[in-house]
């Protein structure tokens, strides 16, 4: 039987860069994944005939140019389409919109309160500055702080620089602003409710934590920090759906001469005399190889791909403790046409953009309550988009696909299972809150899907369906993520690596986790290193 | 008055007294100006009805430094040294809660108790160590606050790799759960939450609880009561003061602070002028920025930042004079000298901190509940008693107002749940009296009436308390200090911001 | 429901503008649309130098700002003494951020007792609602309310007075007065951004119309010419004014350190007055004077008739290890006949006499060519006529 030299686990968009980064460096790579397709999270399903759904990750942002660019994956058929704004309907009837054009923005801001629209600048610039100073690390290997080792230090040292590069005073602001509320940070620029409610809802996208929560404000960056050519912040749209991310990423894999297989999950990560042996599938078959890497979560590959007695206790209750919790869902519908919003002028180009339905941060912050008491949110906070209106390639002429993401969702209601009914119900409460908005809404309806965090779990196998594979709070981030000292993507078992999004800088369709992880096999390999560094100053 | 002073402290707080009193230690001349009839501040002790008295702000102490009580050589005498804590059960199957050990629990829960009070102390006690002095700036570039952040660096490093690898985890995270990861009990969870979040505007699960918590502990845990309520702390501390020098005046409210050509030169009060070069308020942030120097003599980020300081108080306090003890099955007569939590479990506090995020006051609040007479009965008449609770949530932003009916309802909800969890209270009560927010804002001049002056969150911690770049106890205005809780580390009678701006103030004194 | 308006907004003056625009070449300002240039900007220079030139200047943001503490509070706002401008007055003044950095400059008009208008370049309603926190002062942003026109040049007083406008003549330098035209109010100002002598208009946006064309009857015989933002900045750099966004950026919006500059970096030591009670960085400034600054405005008369655009400058011709700053605005000055630039320089570099040196890269017929060329740093404006000052003006 063949051997390889290394095995990646789950063929997402994060363990195909891996795999794409050590073929390139030439080793002999194989991807296995237990669906029949690949993807994982990024992915474009046909799910209804003629219609393609980005039925998990929908938009893109943070895939890292750097990535893209190594891997050339224009070659391989990926496309970035920027699309601007975004849209809050208010429930007065009115509307609160985010224009492309800072000055129609603008304008549109001073609508509400002219203070704040000139108080966006302050805002745009302050969290620019922490964008600027953690998108430096988001291709580095987080150090160690509780190490000697001089690159452990060397890595502390350049984290303090750049930290003190900041100034005094904005050391300061920096240590509130990663300790912060988004709620209380959105306090200190804005007086208006719907523009705080607006803007808040990139604080908790994804995260099990309200508005309210401290921590919750360094979310906003990853909401910000991306870019597309450069428009850092701007948001894009994949052409085909989000599948294209990954297989372009698969393509250039591929074209390194490594090999995919499909409905190959792994059952069993062996583990012999302390070492990496290989992988056992769920069909019986094992592949050997010295080097495995996981881009499952933590929790699926150490609890339940591995034996308990091949880990450290230690590192195992950590594991047990990594917060990875199910607190969005999503639906995908098909539509027979485009729906009117009554509030919008016809033609508007806010049909372009991201809408939301919740204006006031009572209703963000009450819809967590509902998730801490075990159900989904009553009034929930749904981000939706409807691609086709940028990518008409995606359904039918004239029909179009609309993605809801919806937070907040609990991967179980009341501690057990989510029953068929709980799931009708779960969809219709993110239906009728858009109907409200737009009478003809429901009649357009040809399909959807149901996604809650359970469905996702089951499907892609992401621990409770969590999109950023473990909380991004301030305990889970940098060094600290996934497990304190477990942060430099290797386990505890010699030959064994993580790359997936439990590991740093964590989810969003980033690309980063895998080709840092790929940087740190390589050079335990000695091979030389194919993963590029960061563009710099932007 | 045309009496020159070293300097004036403005509020006779504890912590103004402890600074005080250090600063005549070191040979200066130093006046105290306390508004109110006298001293003490929210560690006072007063009547609230008829020959009943309370603490009327603090009721318990939690966390009083001995290194300041050592400096100044005072000593506080207790009733009670060590109360015991009872999580009241509603079954009557309470836990007994007393150090680092909880009888009533199950054997499981009681050795992860143990365990898990070690592990509080270990990084409890890093944490006291830091509280102990002025935090250092960052990129001053300066000697003092170089060598400050290396030892501090230092001292995380020698927690140990794997002490210090949870510490620098433990900061991002809440109490609820750890106490979830380590226990079975909801009631033991419950205890401990509730514990965490007294006193601020967040909820167990909220991140930066778990830092709270180890705050609170930060002493060694030890909850104590001192023979004449909290007030006996703060007449200990006058009294030393006056001992080594310090004027203290009561009944002199402070107009305002005096600044001309950017600097402090003393303060106005009814009777005139006070002159000095040195103006150290007790008071809180936003109360000396706004009420007693004005916003015009400070840049507008600074006046922003204090505008922006969150410090809207959460905790009301509830003073019964009781006609007899109530009688709770399941706890023996020595018990009431202790100290009771009601908070059925870490999801009963998170849900009563919910409806505060509102602006409403919790439907079912949770308690901290003691019986200062039965250890002191200097506080009621003979066979009363007198019980002090800390109830939460209260928000000091209540929705429309705290009303007549606004209160009445939040006391007959309290009353009802004391009445539930202690059968029979409710007969016995004599004199009642709830103290909101608004109210303790009133009697004590704290604006928005928090307890620590400033909400105890990790943006406003250390390096940042009250505000970015006025950490260190000096205010941005020349002469200007701050001495109390809303600067580092924090409330609590603790002495600790009095002790620590007072040494500020010496050493710079020196480095002239 | 409609949606807000999604194009660039059109000032008081547009339809006026429209109507003498030959070349159709606008930009935005503030969200308006403003010309370029309505025929040529080479020639509508030399109404500035030569005749009268009208600018629209309606998109400068316009701050009211009133109430019991107006005063005291721009005292604290702005690095100048305020209350020592009296009504009727004008004041040139910047504004910092706490760290004594800039964050814009503005003139600030003294409209009757306790009763200012502040105008920037800038949008600051954020930064000034801010700084209001204590003061009992209200401000309003009346940019839209308030329509605004330069009239400037050697002929403008006599253009506006033949027009009708009564009580120019004692109105001197930084001087303003409530006046009218044919029953429709207009507020004058002595004041204007090209460093000849000449006067901004104040009025109504209903009245806007109605007041252009008569001064433009008036002036039709005299050489009176509609101009565009492209001449007004060649005489801005003839006249050594700072121009926010290219002299300096705006310090709340800078996002890198370092990138701002403070009033003494920019030369402006004359604005910052410390025996004043206390404004906004006070004590970055004084602590600033006494260790000495960073960066300091230059500007350089350049050899050779090539603009310096965005030029490096060196201390010397060759072997420089690096360079001392850069070009931040650069001309060749028909007035001067000078090649003249604005520039920012690491001290101690930048005193008055200094030689310094500047690459100028330059296209001919698609190729580049690259020359270092002498600048010799000299104090004060390139172009300032005693005319600018006279009161009251001399007729032609």
């Amino acid at each position: 039987m063949k051997r390889y030299d290394v095995v990646v686990v789950g063929a997402g968009h994060n363990g195909l860069t891996t795999a794409a980064f050590l073929a390139k460096a030439g080793l002999d790579v194989v991807c296995v994944e237990k669906n029949d397709y690949i993807g994982g999270a990024a992915v474009s399903l046909e799910l209804h005939k003629d219609w393609i759904y980005s039925n998990c990750s929908y938009v893109c942002s943070l895939l890292r140019p750097e990535i893209f660019r190594a891997l050339e994956l224009h070659k391989h058929g990926l496309q970035i389409t920027p699309y601007g704004g975004s849209l809050t309907f208010m429930q007065n009837g009115d509307y609160f919109g985010s224009y492309h054009d800072p000055e129609v923005k603008y304008r549109e801001m001073s609508r509400f309160s002219r203070r704040d629209a000139d108080a966006y600048k302050h805002y745009a610039a302050d969290t620019q500055r922490q964008c600027r100073f953690i998108r430096d690390f988001l291709l580095t290997t987080p150090p160690d702080p509780t190490s000697f080792h001089p690159r452990d230090i060397a890595g502390l040292l350049d984290i303090g620089k750049r930290f003190a590069d900041m100034g005094e005073d904005r050391m300061y602001e920096t240590l509130r602003f990663w300790t912060m509320s988004v709620a209380d940070y959105l306090n200190e620029y804005f007086e208006t409710d719907v523009i705080k409610a607006a803007l808040s809802g990139s604080g908790i996208i994804g995260t099990a934590l309200g508005i309210h929560s401290p921590g919750t404000a360094y979310v906003l960056l990853h909401h910000y920090m991306g870019d597309v050519d450069g428009n850092v912040g701007a948001w894009g749209f994949a052409r085909g759906g989000m599948g294209a991310v990954s297989n372009a990423i698969a393509g250039a894999f591929q074209a390194h001469g490594g090999e995919l297989r499909t409905e190959s999950g792994v059952g069993h990560i062996r583990v012999r005399d302390g070492k990496i042996a290989g992988v056992a599938l769920e069909n019986g078959d094992e592949i050997d190889a010295d080097v495995v890497v996981s881009a499952m979560d933590v929790k699926r590959t150490f609890l339940d791909c591995m034996d308990e007695s091949d880990l450290p206790a230690h590192f195992v209750r950590k594991v047990r403790e990594f917060k990875i919790r199910g607190s969005s869902g999503k639906l995908n519908i098909a539509l027979d046409g485009l729906p009117e919003f009554p509030a919008l002028p016809k033609g508007s180009t806010l049909y372009h953009s991201d809408m939301h339905f919740i204006d006031s941060m009572q209703r963000m912050e009450r819809a967590y309550d509902d998730w801490k008491d075990g159900t989904w949110s009553q009034d929930p906070y749904i981000d939706m988009v409807i691609p086709t209106m940028n990518d008409p390639t995606m359904a039918p002429p004239g029909k179009h696909f609309m993605s809801c993401f919806v937070q907040y969702c609990p991967y179980e209601i009341d501690g057990r299972a989510w029953t068929d009914e709980e799931r009708q119900q779960f969809a219709d409460t993110v239906i009728d809150q858009i109907a409200n908005y737009s009478p003809n809404f429901k009649d357009l309806i040809l399909h959807y899907e149901i996604r809650t965090p359970a469905d996702i779990e089951s499907q892609i196998g992401i621990t409770e369906g969590n999109i950023f594979h473990g909380e991004l709070t301030m305990d889970q981030l940098l060094f600290n993520r996934p497990v304190p000292g477990y942060a430099q993507y290797r386990a505890p078992v010699d030959g064994l690596y993580m790359c997936g999004s439990s590991t740093h800088p964590g989810g969003g369709v980033m690309a980063a986790p895998g080709a840092n992880a790929a940087r740190e096999i390589l050079k335990d390999l000695k091979y030389a290193n194919t993963v590029p560094e960061n563009f710099g100053d932007d | 008055m045309t009496e020159r002073f070293d300097a004036i402290v403005v509020g006779a707080g504890h912590n103004g007294l402890v600074c005080a009193a250090l600063l005549a230690k070191a040979g200066k001349k130093v006046l105290v100006l306390e508004a109110r009839d006298e001293v003490g501040g929210a560690a006072v002790t007063r009547p609230f009805a008829d020959g009943f008295s309370v603490s009327a702000g603090a009721h318990l102490l939690h966390q009083l430094q001995p290194k300041v009580m050592k400096a100044l050589g005072v000593t506080v005498p207790l009733t009670n040294e060590r109360l015991s804590t009872v999580a009241l059960s509603g079954s009557g199957e309470h836990l007994f809660i007393d150090d680092h050990s909880v009888a009533g629990a199950s054997d499981k829960d009681a050795e992860a108790f143990t365990e898990f009070m070690g592990w509080s102390d270990t990084f409890a006690r890093f944490l006291n160590r830091q509280l102990m002095k002025p935090p250092p700036r960052l990129g001053s570039g300066q000697r003092k606050d170089t060598i400050r952040l290396a030892r501090l660096g230092l001292d995380l490093r020698m927690l140990g790799r794997a002490d210090m690898r949870d510490f620098l985890q433990l900061i991002g995270q809440n109490i609820y759960d750890e106490l979830d990861a380590r226990f079975d009990s909801e009631l033991l969870k419950g205890a401990i939450a509730l514990d965490a979040v007294t006193g601020t505007h967040t909820g167990p699960r909220s991140p930066g609880s778990l830092v709270t918590w180890l705050y609170r502990l930060c002493t060694g845990g030890h909850v104590s009561q001192p023979a004449g309520g909290l007030g006996a702390v703060s007449k200990a501390l006058a009294d030393r003061a006056e001992a080594l020098g310090v004027t203290i005046q009561t009944g002199v409210p402070v107009d305002r602070i005096v600044v001309d050509n950017g600097r402090v030169v003393g303060v106005d009060t009814a009777e005139g002028r006070v002159s000095s070069w040195k103006v150290i308020s007790n008071a809180d942030p936003k109360t000396t920025v706004f009420g007693l120097v004005g916003a015009r003599h400070f840049e507008s980020t600074f006046v922003r930042r204090v505008h922006h300081l969150r410090s809207k108080g959460n905790v009301a306090k509830l003073h019964l004079g009781l006609d007899a003890l109530p009688d709770v099955a399941g706890l023996r007569p020595e018990d009431y000298g202790g100290r009771f939590l009601l908070a059925p479990s870490a999801d009963a506090v998170e849900r009563a901190f919910n409806p505060a995020k509102y602006g409403r006051c919790s439907s079912k609040p949770v308690f901290e509940v003691c019986f200062p007479s039965v250890s002191d009965d200097s506080c009621a008449p003979a066979g009363k008693h007198v019980l002090s609770a800390l109830v939460q949530f209260a928000p000091y932003d209540h929705e429309g107002g705290w009303t007549d009916v606004a209160r009445a309802d939040f006391l007959d909800g309290s009353v009802a749940a004391l009445d539930e969890a202690m059968p029979g209270l409710r007969e016995r009560i004599l004199h009642s009296e709830l103290r909101t927010p608004v109210d303790l804002e009133a009697e004590f001049g704290v604006s928005g009436g928090h307890w620590h002056h400033g909400e105890l969150g990790l943006d406003q911690f250390m390096f940042v308390r009250p505000v970015a770049g006025a950490a260190q106890y000096r205010m941005p205005l020349d002469g200007l200090y701050l001495c109390g809780a809303g600067t580092h580390p924090g409330g609590g009678v603790t002495g600790a911001p009095g002790y620590n701006a007072a040494q500020v103030i010496l050493e710079r004194e020196r480095s002239r | 429901m409609t949606e807000v308006h999604q194009g660039r907004l059109q000032t008081p003056f547009y339809s006026r503008f429209r109507a003498v625009d030959t070349l159709n070449e606008w930009h935005t300002w503030n969200g308006y649309t403003v010309c370029n240039s309505p025929y040529c900007a080479d020639l509508e220079y030399f109404a500035i130098r030569n005749a009268t030139a009208v600018f629209d200047l309606s998109p400068m943001n316009k701050y009211r700002i009133t109430g019991p503490d107006a005063g005291a509070y721009l005292d604290r706002l702005v690095t100048r003494s305020v209350s020592v401008l009296r009504p009727g007055r004008v004041g040139y003044s910047v504004w910092c951020d706490h760290d004594g950095k800039v964050i814009d400059d503005g003139t600030i008009f003294h409209l009757s007792e306790g009763d200012y208008r502040l105008c920037a370049a800038g949008r600051h309603a954020a930064w000034f609602a801010d700084a209001a926190i204590g003061f009992d002062v209200e401000i309003d942003d009346e940019t839209a309310d308030v329509a605004a026109l330069a009239v400037q040049g050697p002929t403008s007083w006599s253009v506006l007075t033949r027009a009708g406008f009564e009580g120019l003549e004692s109105l001197k330098p930084f001087g303003l007065i409530y006046t009218e035209l044919r029953g429709r109010p207009v507020m004058v100002s002595r004041t204007g951004f090209t460093g000849d002598l000449g006067y901004e208009l104040w009025m109504s946006p209903e009245d806007a119309g109605a007041i252009w064309d008569r001064i433009f009857e008036a002036g039709e015989l005299t050489g009176i010419r509609a101009i565009g933002t492209d001449a007004l900045e060649l005489s801005r750099i003839e006249a050594g004014y700072l121009a926010p966004g290219l002299e300096f950026l705006p310090a709340d919006e800078t996002v890198r350190s370092g990138r701002s500059r403070s009033p003494f970096e920019l030369g402006l030591d004359w604005l910052v007055d410390f025996t004043k009670p206390n404004f906004n960085g006070r004590r970055a400034l004084a602590e600033e004077q006494r260790r000495g600054s960073t960066w300091r405005l230059v500007r350089l008369d350049i050899d050779g008739n090539k603009p310096a655009h965005n030029a490096y400058i060196f201390p010397r011709e060759s072997r420089n290890k690096s360079d001392v700053g850069f070009v931040t605005s650069a001309a060749w000055s028909p007035v001067c006949k000078k090649n003249v630039a604005l520039g920012t320089v690491r001290q101690p570099h930048g005193l008055p006499g200094e030689t310094l040196w500047v690459e100028i890269y330059y296209q001919r017929e698609m190729h580049w060519q690259r020359k270092m060329a002498r600048a010799t740093v000299v104090e004060g404006p390139f172009w300032a006529p005693d005319r600018r000052r006279l009161t009251p003006p001399s007729p032609y």
